[in-house]
């Protein structure tokens, strides 16, 4: 031990934790030591009466735009809601059996799920940290149920590791705790870590290691009954005669890490991937019909805004029927103006404010994205391979597999979300048919699941840069754009406010949507009180 | 995918559709077809490259020779004849 040395900074502790866990162990022991934070909602907004004859614009009927809405209506504001689609949610979304679903470009699907069969081609996770939604959830009378994240029997897969074929997340976790358990314990050993470690915490490390590697009493990583009560076993335990358990043989070293597998399952130790995590009953889509049945008449639906503008006495918005059934060009008009519009849209709609929210609006596109739902005849997940919710994780286009998070062990077809995938897998399905994405996903998927081209049935494909009410999925920030634009983007722009998941810190999050209206509204109302 | 057809039909027709007629909805995804605004190398080259409402940046999906045959195909397919053609090193020089 260098005596002269200095403890270890916490800092410096952490970047040990970082290169020898991954970064999501980084994380997490950066929460415990309370640099990182949940959710910064506080309780429901209390907004004071506002002065008499205040009259708001909310534009899109999504998360943000609803949240806003019932707020403001609630602190004595006359609000009016107009929408885009024909439904409230937005990107809360799910499709049923019976929905239609036309893109951009003019392909439409006609879905075909049984009934209580379902996809969420938007949001579809409530981590139980995203207090805010989880609120209005709550308020609204939605039913909850729990969202599997992480299921040990699921796969991860690579196609140039294990011959291609895919592993038990369970086996791979544990086989790359316990080889790095036990590499870190024999540099402990060999006093490797004496300038960084001090003597009493290397006693505890050596415990710690063995511990969670689930190591043998010489610190190695083999097959015992302590790895197999992690891994699996070989045998499992039985009852009665012949019940000895076989210990299952670990991977070696060498292949767990070339197999890139770790990368998978450091991704679902993400704070957002942390139990709890929640999912509406029947679909996110719960949410947003609750929410528009609260504001019930306040909402005009099929309402295409063409034009925005503000002056001294309020904003008007001018409208046409996006169905292009009725002519008619119309107006409305307000004291103020919550807009919601995605950036790719807002973008292009002649709006009156200021340089700054401008330029910040332009250089925001939303992210390609792609989610497909795929029905089979039967749940042979469950039944052949006893995986009931949660995900597969591979590195083919499709990303990821996931299976659905209620109606186990029932007897009759289940809808996969056949992947789920961002950037350039999700550009390219975007350039093709929703049939040849379907037919994409079946050959990737049948890697994973032989069963899947005997079983399946029909799916739906959403590229998210077809959909004609957002033309992406969620606003495409980098640090730089940040730093140059995200104030601008927020800031009260004489009457009007942005609102939604693209003006918070975390994208594509409905938590995102729902602080960014709370906070937009705080703004807004204090500038109506006062003027 | 190698040649700007290559690249126009793996992703930029995501966008600007098959024939690059753009569509429409809430918004619109302009049309590449017949667009006078292409005469503009400089021009093409800064919307693939850095993106401009609701265009995403591509500089960081393609190299110099993907997006210089991208916009080489986009200037003299779908109605359009414009001449002068943009090579890897433009792109480079805006790197």
């Amino acid at each position: 031990m260098g005596g002269n040395r200095p403890a270890p900074s916490r800092r410096s502790l952490l970047s040990m934790i970082g290169v020898v866990a991954g970064s999501a162990a980084m994380y997490h022991a950066m929460t415990e030591l309370g640099y990182a934070e949940g959710s910064s909602f506080n309780g429901p907004i209390k907004l004071s009466p506002p002065p008499a004859g205040s009259t708001v614009l909310v534009l899109g009927a999504g998360v943000a735009g609803m949240v806003a809405a019932m707020e403001l209506r609630d602190a004595g504001y006359q609000v009016r809601v107009l929408e885009y689609n024909d439904r409230p949610g937005g990107r809360n979304w799910t499709l049923y059996g019976g929905d239609t679903f036309t893109e951009l470009g003019g392909a439409t699907q006609h879905v075909q799920f049984d009934p209580g069969q379902y996809i969420n081609p938007g949001p579809w996770r409530l981590p139980y940290h995203h207090r805010g939604i989880l609120h209005y959830a709550s308020r609204l009378g939605v039913a909850l149920e729990p969202f599997t994240q992480v299921n040990y029997n699921a796969y991860v897969h690579s196609t140039r590791a294990y011959g291609g074929k895919p592993q038990r997340y369970r086996q791979v976790q544990a086989d790359f705790h316990g080889h790095v358990a036990e590499l870190l314990a024999k540099s402990t050993r060999q006093n490797a870590l004496d300038q960084a470690v001090s003597k009493e915490d290397r006693e505890a490390l050596m415990l710690a290691l063995r511990n969670w590697g689930a190591l043998d009493e010489n610190y190695a990583y083999k097959a015992t009954i302590a790895s197999s009560m992690r891994r699996g076993f070989e045998v499992d335990p039985g009852g009665g005669l012949k019940s000895v358990p076989v210990p299952s043989e670990p991977s070696a070293l060498s292949d767990v890490l070339q197999s890139n597998l770790w990368t998978a399952i450091s991704a679902a130790h993400n704070y957002e991937m942390q139990s709890a995590i929640f999912q509406p009953k029947g679909g996110m889509g719960m949410i947003g019909k609750a929410m528009g049945k609260d504001l019930g008449p306040l909402i005009e639906y099929n309402c295409k805004v063409i034009d925005i503008h503000q002056d001294e006495k309020g904003v008007t918005a001018t409208y046409v029927d996006s169905r292009g059934l009725a002519k008619e060009v119309r107006k409305a008009t307000a004291k103020w103006c919550v807009c919601t519009i995605p950036t790719p849209i807002l973008s292009q709609i002649p709006m009156n404010v200021g340089p700054a929210m401008k330029a910040a609006i332009d250089q925001l596109p939303y992210v390609a994205a792609l989610k497909i739902g795929l029905q089979f005849k039967r749940r042979f997940w469950e039944e052949d391979e006893q995986i009931y919710g949660g995900h597969t994780y591979t590195d083919m286009p499709i990303a990821q597999i996931g299976y659905p998070m209620w109606d186990y062990f029932s007897k009759g077809k289940g809808v996969l979300l056949g992947a789920y995938t961002f950037g350039r897998a999700a550009y390219i399905a975007a350039s093709k048919s929703p049939e040849e994405r379907i037919k994409d996903a079946l050959s990737q998927g049948s890697q994973i699941h032989p069963q899947y081209m005997s079983e399946y049935e029909n799916g739906v494909a959403v590229a998210w840069h077809r959909v004609p009410w957002t033309l992406g999925c969620q606003g495409a920030w980098t640090e730089a754009s940040r730093a140059a634009h995200y104030d601008n983007l927020c800031a009260l722009d004489g009457r009007i406010v942005l609102a939604n998941e693209h003006a918070s810190r975390l994208p594509g999050w409905q938590e995102g949507s729902v602080l960014s209206a709370l906070d937009a509204i705080g703004r807004l109302h204090a500038r109506a009180v006062n003027s | 995918m190698q040649g700007g057809e290559a690249v126009y039909r793996g992703v930029c027709q995501g966008c600007h559709m098959a024939d690059a007629k753009g569509a429409t909805g809430a918004g619109r995804y302009p049309a590449l077809a017949n667009n006078a605004k292409l005469a503009s190398t400089d021009y093409v080259l800064a919307m693939v490259m850095n993106g401009h409402k609701g265009m995403p940046p591509f500089r960081g999906h393609f190299t110099n020779q993907q997006i210089a045959d991208v916009v080489n195909y986009v200037r003299t397919h779908f109605g359009n004849r414009f001449r002068g053609a943009v090579k890897p090193e433009d792109v480079q020089s805006l790197r």
